[in-house]
């Protein structure tokens, strides 16, 4: 697709796929209360009493944690059965406004506590929601072996190029030349790609949307979700507060405005072409979509084999 | 999941570490996950072996910080889940401790303990970790830790180690030492209807939308359900109140982190443990825990047959610390002698216990060796006299 | 609504219509829904809710298709949309080449 015009594409389906269609009866049932209680949809799947939630206006975060919302549904898992697990970061408070089993643990864990809650109960539809700081600084070692194990798992990793919760300083993702707390002379360190790294260590599903491309991230949650082993999903979305107002990006608008116009949709693409500039054109798409035996899966075939005396 | 002939009942000649591992087994134990470090070793190797065999699931992680992690995560699913370690990895794991403690998360952690600071005696015995085992994460709290000393205790300890993680909610340590770790002795499982076990109270009401998965019971523990069941809950390291929301004031903080603490102080008397030897009408008593309490043992026959009256406070919870008895010891006795294998850690604590009423005589020793026991002896007589 | 071309189906298509409320006091005023609504529908208020943001307002009701791009947009769950009875496919009263636009 043609620079620019993916977007529009999304949102001008004349109404043939608006969100709230293909939800399970449930689901139904909560719509129907809705409009006679003039709740929102997702009402329900928020914890009561923490909306407003903590983040700026104009930070992309509510619309990640409404597309994982609409996303879950649409993935048509039990509900009870889903729990998601978040670090420490603006976007690891994710966790906290979700009302269904939520872990917030600590600073880049996310990933390890997640295997192990996966591993002691495989029933459990487990999901990683957590800051680019989160899983590729302090926890990029966690993330490069939970991917190489193929633990059953979603992880939508929110990248805002910087550390927004601490305020604003350098990332593994702050593009070089950016201007952060902590690179005052701009960053000068090579960022790292986040869908390179996650396809390189062995995650079977990698996609990188951005947060304008809401339905295109509904869509690849319900299908990550429903994909047997390490999904990986990359969402870029402005921190403006931190990141895009001293860089001069602008306003949460204006970085929607960009991704509209910046945004290339190339799926299947080797996730090594998808590097990233500072306010340089971003590639998007679902860049990797194989099957291979989950760790889950291998466990029991080992489990099998040791019960069967073999040393 | 756990059958009896997962137990492996009888009478064994196994290490120290192979005795944890069993005691884990017997306890339930259905998850480890870990990362090889000497002396501690062998337990996740026999783990590695076993679980497979019986329903559990063994994982070794990259590094430290990723299996105490897994061990929260996996009590979470539903599964008694441990870790064990020394030394460096014991460091690793302080920072997700306290995630367990803010949390309320069952699970066990067993530190072989080995010499340091660093890298320092990968091989050798120390038991320089009991205060680290107490202040190590940051924050305050109170916290459980047993000192086994045999690879009998050891096996007893571990399996006693998850009834009190499961009573009490909290991740709870067993601290070896290189020496028991790696002793090989007799060691009797008892046949598993005989075994004690305590599982963690499940919440009494089915899930519903006012569901308060921290709200305390009369003795200050929450009863707990596992992810999946329907429970929704929000469980978080940063402080919060009954929802399990974070609340971000001294309020929230003062009421948790005081019911944190008085879970285990207002049920101290149910979770100390210490065995005496002989301290009725002794002069000197040696208060000792792990392999030193071993040692002691030749230091105080020479004593006795010297004709000192000296008997032994072996100190098998170091956490938390049996104040009273050794206050009321300090009332009638002459004197403490504290030999361990550190340069000085829980000596301050019956200092502090004695207040003055006796003498407290350290003994200390780096690591690397048991102590000599003529050094406890000469202690002994010194604060006999 | 106005086509550059003419879909083969059009008389046999039902345009949907959306009905969209606002929950003013949610509302963060980031303007996402109102630059992203594709029929243009809403737009900033001169009014602030409570927490001193302009939050959007129906500018056109009648051009809601009930997409439900602004509710997936929107970071604060302060709008939402519901699918209303659509319009009768436009074939049962003309023929085909009739303007339809006006719903
Ligand atoms: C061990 C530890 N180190 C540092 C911090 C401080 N800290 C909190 S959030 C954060 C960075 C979060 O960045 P990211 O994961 O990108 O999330 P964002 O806020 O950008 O969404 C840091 C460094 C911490 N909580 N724990
Ligand atoms: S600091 Fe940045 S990432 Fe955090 S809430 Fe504000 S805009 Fe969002
Ligand atoms: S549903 Fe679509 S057309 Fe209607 S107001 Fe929202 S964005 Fe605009
Ligand atoms: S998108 Fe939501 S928060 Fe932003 S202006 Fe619209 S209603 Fe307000
Ligand atoms: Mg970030």
């Amino acid at each position: 697709m043609t620079e620019g015009h993916d977007e529009h594409d999304l949102q001008h389906h004349n109404g043939s796929s608006s969100v709230h269609r293909d939800r399970s009866g449930t689901v139904a049932l909560h719509e129907r209360h809705h409009r006679e209680t003039g709740e929102h949809p997702l009402d329900h799947l928020l914890r009561p009493g923490r909306i407003p939630h903590i983040w700026c206006t104009g930070c992309g975060l509510g619309v990640v944690l409404t597309a994982y919302l609409n996303g879950i549904q649409k993935a048509g898992v039990d509900l009870d059965k889903v729990a998601i697990v978040s670090g420490i970061g603006c976007t690891g408070r994710i966790a906290g406004y979700i009302n269904l089993d939520s872990f917030h643990t600590t600073h880049g864990r996310a990933l390890p506590f997640a295997t192990g809650l996966k591993l002691a109960n495989p029933e459990l539809k487990v999901s990683v929601i957590s800051g680019d700081g989160d899983l590729f600084a302090i926890g990029g070692n966690h993330l490069i072996h939970a991917a190489r194990r193929n633990v059953d798992m979603l992880v939508l990793c929110v990248n805002n190029f910087n550390y927004g919760m601490t305020g604003g300083q350098v990332a593994p993702t702050t593009p070089v030349t950016a201007r952060t707390q902590t690179s005052p002379y701009g960053c000068w360190e090579h960022p790292f790609n986040l869908p390179y790294v996650a396809a390189a260590s062995g995650a079977v599903y990698v996609a990188r949307w951005t947060v304008l491309h809401a339905r295109r991230l509904v869509e690849s949650v319900a299908e990550a979700v429903r994909h047997p082993g390490f999904s990986f999903i990359e969402v870029i979305s402005q921190c403006p507060t931190n990141f895009d107002r001293p860089n001069k990006g602008g306003e949460g608008i204006d970085l929607m405005h960009f991704y509209e116009k910046k945004t290339v949709v190339k799926n299947g693409i080797d996730p090594k072409e998808a590097d990233i500039g500072l306010y340089t054109p971003i590639v998007c798409g679902k860049f990797v979509d194989q099957s291979k035996p989950t760790y889950d899966s291998c466990y029991t075939n080992m489990c099998t084999m040791a019960r069967g005396g073999k040393k | 999941m756990s059958r009896a002939s997962d137990v492996l009942s009888g009478e064994h000649f196994i290490n120290g570490n192979t005795a944890s591992a069993e005691g884990a087994i017997a306890a339930g134990c259905r998850f480890f996950a870990g990362y090889p470090i000497t002396p501690s070793t062998e337990v996740a190797e026999r783990m590695s072996r076993r679980l497979p065999q019986i329903g559990g699931t063994f994982i070794q992680m990259e590094d430290e910080l990723a299996s105490m992690c897994a061990i929260l995560g996996a009590s979470w699913g539903g599964v008694k889940s441990m870790t064990a370690t020394s030394g460096p990895g014991f460091s690793l794991m302080m920072e997700n401790f306290g995630l367990g403690v803010m949390t309320e998360t069952p699970s066990v952690i067993v530190n072989v303990m080995r010499g340091g600071p660093s890298t320092g005696l990968p091989t050798l015995a120390a038991q320089a970790d009991v205060m680290q085992a107490r202040w190590g994460t940051h924050g305050s709290c109170d916290v459980i830790a047993l000192a086994p000393s045999s690879p009998q205790e050891m096996f007893d300890f571990t399996l006693r180690a998850f009834n009190l993680s499961e009573r009490y909610r909290l991740p709870v340590m067993v601290l070896s030492d290189e020496i028991v770790g790696h002793m090989t002795e007799k060691v009797v499982i008892p046949p598993a209807e005989g075994i004690e076990l305590f599982d963690r109270r499940k919440p009494s009401e089915p899930p519903s939308e006012g569901y308060l998965p921290f709200e305390p019971g009369p003795d200050l523990v929450p009863p707990m359900a596992n992810a999946g069941e329907g429970y929704h809950m929000h469980v978080t390291g940063l402080t919060h109140d009954e929802r399990g929301y974070p609340i971000i004031t001294a309020a929230a903080q003062t009421k948790l982190v005081r019911r944190l603490c008085e879970k285990i102080r207002q049920n101290s008397r149910d979770i100390i443990a210490c065995t005496e030897m002989e301290t009725d009408g002794a002069e000197v008593v040696v208060v000792s825990y792990g392999i030193s309490a071993r040692t002691s043992w030749k230091a105080i026959r020479a004593a006795q047959r010297g004709g000192v009256k000296v008997g032994q406070l072996k100190l098998d919870t170091l956490w938390p610390f049996p104040e009273e008895r050794v206050r009321a010891l300090a009332g009638k006795v002459r004197g403490f002698v504290v030999p361990e294998l550190n340069m000085g850690q829980m000596v301050y604590e019956v200092e502090r216990c004695a207040a003055g009423q006796c003498r407290t005589r350290l003994v200390p020793h780096p690591g690397g060796e048991t102590h000599d026991p003529a050094d406890i002896l000469a202690a002994i007589r010194e604060v006999a006299a | 609504m106005k086509y550059w071309r003419e879909p083969l189906d059009r008389g046999r298509c039902e345009v949907p219509k959306g009905k969209v409320t606002i929950i003013d006091k949610r509302c963060k005023g980031c303007r996402f829904c109102v630059e992203f609504c594709p029929r243009k529908v809403l737009e900033v208020s001169k009014g602030f809710n409570e927490k001193g943001y302009h939050p959007p307002e129906i500018a056109r009701p009648d051009d809601c298709i009930a997409c439900g791009f602004c509710e997936l947009v929107c970071p604060d769950f302060a709008i939402f949309v519901d699918q209303q009875a659509s319009c009768p496919p436009p074939a049962a009263k003309a023929p085909k080449t009739q303007e339809v636009g006006a719903h």
